[in-house]
Formats: structure tokens, C-alpha cells, sequence
């Protein structure tokens, strides 16, 4: 039984008309006939599924319905067509610093927040100085939330959302919360309840984190389903390579001719990378005016390519 | 059956019953701002009102019926906590649109835990209230006891018309200023500084199309004639509230789901 199924799913978005143009407006426009309302397909037949202990990768450019698909799985958002089940408790966490209350303090907004997530009361009292001690908030509990920075918002915010013990859990973007020292405390929080055999679904932009963490692929473009696969590797490459060419593709045969392209431009890269290393020690080398800095080449080449050293060129008279 | 839901509105209320606290304790701070002051003025703008229109009537249009002051009292009362509790039901999804967009949440809490602000805040009016019939020398007496079922009938179509109002809100954002001009050609229709006996039977009977008058009454009808209304006239406000409350869970069931297109 899967964990997390969609069959077919669409979600729709209304714009145009009705959007905030008041009710004096809409009657005239609806007695005018001149009334339309706009539909917009953020998500159109999407269909996955996986299974306990997956972790289901999302890219796809800004756009491309990702966030929208997250709010349905979530229930916030009801799909237009299709189906969405799911099985066990999700924790959704979705960039949330926002929607907290400027005039609390801290410990107020924790609190809130905490039972806006679904914890007890009892749950909070335990975990709170947790909470805070993650959030490096200490100092700052009784402050007004205004008064806080952002980056301080948003660590709180993640530190109250990781917290949970759900069976699924569904983050969008928030791994890039932060300073560098909060984001590396961050990532290794989530890696420690992905590594409890957590079902989860992850939307990035950072390929690498979705290459290191997840077994499965969605890949979106303008609502539409790209792909759906288990061979991450392959498609991550081949969605960066898309990144540079624009080129949707269209079939599997694509699907590797980018992933091959990407592997050559990453071997090519690395060449160049090697090579202009090469340049540059050489450089030193030349310039090096003592002896000592050839001296210091030779016995690097001595002790790691011993067999280097036999050839002609390389008779040295030392 | 019947259990059955039982046992499920016995669960959600178990469930949501921290959230909800905690978003009562909100709406509070937000309210009064943390000052002594600030709860204060909720009971004294009312009595401030009350000052004004009692001036106005007794003195420069010289109005002489007996506990003219209860009258007025009454109508401002129960106007005020209408008032109060529609218009802050009205913006309480809206403001809450952060929240809703991110965290799936039952949205009538956010409504529920305005209404409740409002009873509060009602509640300590009233306290000024008795004293104020106190001074103007009101028999008290057990059937005092029924001012409950006006109070109980007016929270229940509070919130349902809060339901209305508030999902209105999310779809037509002008509704807060024709809501606004619609309260106070309400106030006018409430007769709450004039009396109605002047006007024809059928006037008279136009009135108890307005809940809010069909409530004033009662509050009078007991307070200042200390007569309990008819069977039918408790129906009627019955009617009422769970009419207005019907039609707001209607609405609010089936757009559930549609709100946050529209935040």
C-alpha cells in the first residue's frame, strides 16, 4: 500500500475576474454580462505514488507547480480532478515564517504556532527550552516577535516545525533557512529524521541536497508531469542540463541524450578544472626561485608516481 | 449513530481544544494591547455612548418615559455586542490568510475565538449594566435569570452571520464599507432610543424582521416590565440565531476549500 498516491491530479487556481474587485464591481459586471472567470492549471494530471520510507525529490524552474502540488498532498488546497490519498500523519514544513503575530512575544508565538501544528499543550511544555535552545532564541524569549530579525523568524520557525513525529513529512525549500553554521544544524536535524525510515517529500533548488537525500524524482515544468522516476541520478542531470538548454524533453530517448550531454559538460568541467590547476602549480613552479620549490615537485612526484620519474624527461640530476 | 457523532465532536473539540485556547489568549493581547487600560475603555466607550445619547434625548428632545436610561441601556447593549462580534468575525479569515494558506486548520476557529472576545468583552458591559438598573431603581427578581437565552440566542447568530460575513469578506473586500454602512442603518432600525408603540400594528410587526430589535425587546420586555415573552416569541429568536447559523455553515462547507484561492 502506497504511502502517498496521487492518480491524475489536477489543481486549479482562479485569476481574472472575481479577484478582489468587490462586490458593487462584480454585481455590475454580472448584470453587464461581462463577468469571466479565469482558470489557471498550477498542477495537470500528475500521477505518483511511493511507498514507506521514500523520499520523493521535486524540481522543476519557479512556476512549475511544485508548491501548489504540496498543498494538496496537505490538504489545503482541494485538487480540481484526480485523487489524492495518503496514509499516516503529515507535517508539512512549508517556508513558514511568515503568519506569526508581530505583537507576542517569543514564547507567545511558540506557542501558537505549536498548536497551530497540532502538538498538546503537555508536548510543548516539554520541548520548549528544546526549542529554543535550537532556535539559539535564549536570549530573546520575551521579546516582542517585531523585534526579532528575520533570520531569527525563520529559525524559530524551523525549529518549531522539526520537532515532530510525523509518518510523512513534506519540506518545501525550508533547508536554506539561516546563517551557514544554522543551515548545516538544520540539514543534519533533517537527515536525522529522514534516517528514521520517515516517508518524505522534498522541493529544492539546491540539485545537490536532492541528489544526496531522496531515491525518487518528480520532475515539473508549467504544471505539466515531466517525469516520475526512481533514477534520480539520471534525471537530476538531466534537469540541469534543461536549465542551460531550455529544452524540454520530450521522451526517454531525451531524457539520456541530456543526461549524457550533462555527464560530458561535467567531465569537460572537471578536465578544464584539472588543467587550470595544472597551469597554476606549474606557474609557481616556474617562478619558484629558489630550488627548493623544484625540489619539493620532485619529491611529490617521487613518493605518488614513482613510475614517472624513469622516463627520459625526467632524469634528473639531483 | 448519533454516538457516533458524538464521539467524533467530542474528539475535534478534544483536538482543537489548545489551539483554540491559545488563539483566544491572541485575540485578547491583540485587543487590549497588555494595558489595564485597554480593557478599561472597552467598558467605558459603551457607557460614554450611553452619556451622549441620554443628553441628547432627555435634554434637548425631552424625553420623559420611566427608566429612559435601562431603555437606552438595553438597546446599546445588546447593538454593541452584535456590532462587535460580526465585524471582528468578518476580517477573521482574512487576517488570518498566512496561517490558512500553510497549515490545514479548521477555519472556523479563528471565528469562534473572535466571537469569543466579543462575549467577553459583553459580558463585562453587562456587569456595568446591572448596576445601572440597580441605580435606576429596577426591580430584580428570578426571572432575571432568562436574560441567558437572549445572550445564548445572540452568540449563536453572531457566529453565524460572522460565517457569512467572513467568507463574503474573502471573495468582496468592499463588503467590510457597505457592512459598515449597513450597521448604522441597523442602529436606526433598532429602536434603541425611540419607541415603537407611535407606529402603525403592521410597522410594529415590520421591526421583528430585525433580530437584533427581536433581542433588544426581550431584554426590555424582562429588565424594565419584568414580563417573560410569549412561546412563541422564544421560538422566533430561536429561528433566528439558527437560521443565521445554518446558512453560514452552508456557505462555509462549501467554500472550505475555495478560500485560499482568493487570499
Amino acid at each position: 500500500m502506497p504511502t502517498i498516491e496521487c492518480k491524475n491530479v489536477s489543481v486549479r487556481y482562479i485569476t481574472g475576474d472575481l479577484k478582489s474587485i468587490g462586490l458593487k464591481e462584480f454585481v455590475v459586471k454580472k448584470i453587464t454580462g461581462n463577468y469571466h472567470v479565469k482558470e489557471f492549471w498550477a498542477n495537470k494530471n500528475i500521477s505518483f505514488s511511493i511507498e514507506k520510507g521514500d523520499m520523493l525529490g521535486i524540481i522543476g524552474s519557479n512556476g512549475a507547480g511544485k508548491s501548489t502540488l504540496l498543498k494538496a498532498i496537505t490538504g489545503i488546497m482541494k485538487p480540481g480532478d484526480g485523487q489524492i490519498t495518503t496514509h499516516g500523519s503529515i507535517a508539512a514544513l512549508l517556508e513558514l515564517a511568515s503568519g506569526f503575530d508581530n505583537d507576542m512575544t517569543v514564547r507567545e508565538n511558540t506557542y501558537l504556532r505549536g498548536a497551530l501544528l497540532g502538538y498538546t499543550k503537555e508536548f510543548l511544555d516539554a520541548k520548549y527550552k528544546e526549542i529554543i535552545a535550537f532556535a539559539e532564541l535564549e536570549d530573546f524569549q520575551d521579546y516582542m516577535f517585531k523585534q526579532l530579525s528575520s533570520g531569527m523568524k525563520s529559525r524559530l520557525a524551523f525549529a518549531i516545525a522539526c520537532l515532530v513525529d510525523p509518518d510523512i513529512i513534506i519540506l518545501d525549500e525550508v533547508l536554506s533557512v539561516g546563517d551557514g553554521a544554522f543551515r548545516k544544524k538544520s540539514g543534519d536535524k533533517m537527515r536525522e529524521i529522514l534516517d528514521a525510515g520517515i516517508t518524505g517529500i522534498l522541493v529544492s533548488h539546491n540539485e545537490s541536497q536532492i541528489r544526496e537525500l531522496c531515491n525518487k524524482i518528480l520532475w515539473l515544468d508549467h504544471g505539466k508531469q515531466i517525469a516520475f522516476s526512481d533514477d534520480v541520478e539520471k534525471y537530476v542531470n538531466a534537469y540541469e542540463e534543461f536549465l542551460l538548454t531550455k529544452k524540454l524533453p520530450e521522451s526517454e530517448d531525451d531524457i539520456n541524450e541530456l543526461s549524457k550531454a550533462y555527464e560530458k559538460r561535467m567531465r569537460e568541467k572537471q578536465e578544464e578544472k584539472s588543467r587550470t590547476e595544472a597551469e597554476k602549480l606549474q606557474a609557481i613552479l616556474e617562478k619558484g626561485e629558489s630550488e627548493s620549490a623544484v625540489l619539493a615537485a620532485f619529491n611529490v612526484l617521487k613518493k605518488n608516481r614513482p613510475e614517472l620519474l624513469t622516463k627520459d624527461e625526467f632524469t634528473f640530476n639531483s | 449513530m448519533i454516538s457516533k457523532v458524538l464521539e467524533k465532536w467530542i474528539f475535534t473539540i478534544k483536538k482543537y481544544s489548545f489551539l483554540f485556547s491559545e488563539l483566544v489568549k491572541r485575540d485578547f493581547k491583540q485587543k487590549y494591547k497588555r494595558t489595564a487600560l485597554g480593557m478599561l475603555w472597552s467598558i467605558l466607550s459603551p457607557l460614554l455612548t450611553l452619556l451622549i445619547m441620554k443628553i441628547v434625548f432627555t435634554e434637548f428632545f425631552g424625553r420623559t418615559q420611566p427608566h429612559y436610561t435601562t431603555y437606552l441601556f438595553s438597546g446599546n447593549l445588546v447593538m454593541a455586542f452584535y456590532r462587535e462580534a460580526t465585524r471582528n468575525g468578518m476580517s477573521s479569515l482574512l487576517n488570518n490568510s498566512k496561517i490558512i494558506q500553510k497549515i490545514n486548520v479548521p477555519k472556523y476557529l479563528f471565528l469562534l475565538s473572535k466571537n469569543v472576545s466579543a462575549l467577553v468583552n459583553f459580558m463585562l458591559t453587562l456587569v456595568v449594566y446591572y448596576l445601572f438598573c440597580m441605580l435606576d431603581k429596577i426591580t430584580f427578581g428570578p426571572h432575571m435569570v432568562l436574560l441567558l437565552y437572549p445572550i445564548i440566542c445572540l452568540v449563536v447568530m453572531n457566529v453565524g452571520i460572522g460565517m457569512i460575513l467572513s467568507a463574503l469578506f474573502v471573495f468582496f473586500r468592499d463588503i467590510q464599507y457597505l457592512y459598515d454602512v449597513f450597521l448604522t442603518l441597523l442602529t436606526y432600525l433598532s429602536a434603541i432610543f425611540y419607541r415603537v408603540d407611535s407606529f402603525s400594528v403592521r410597522t410594529q410587526q415590520l421591526f421583528m424582521l430585525n433580530p437584533v430589535y427581536v433581542m433588544i425587546k426581550y431584554f426590555r420586555s424582562i429588565v424594565i416590565d419584568g414580563v417573560i415573552p410569549s412561546p412563541q416569541y422564544h421560538l422566533l429568536m430561536a429561528f433566528y440565531a439558527l437560521f443565521y447559523l445554518a446558512i453560514g455553515s452552508a456557505i462555509y462547507k462549501k467554500y472550505n476549500k475555495e478560500f485560499v484561492y482568493y487570499m
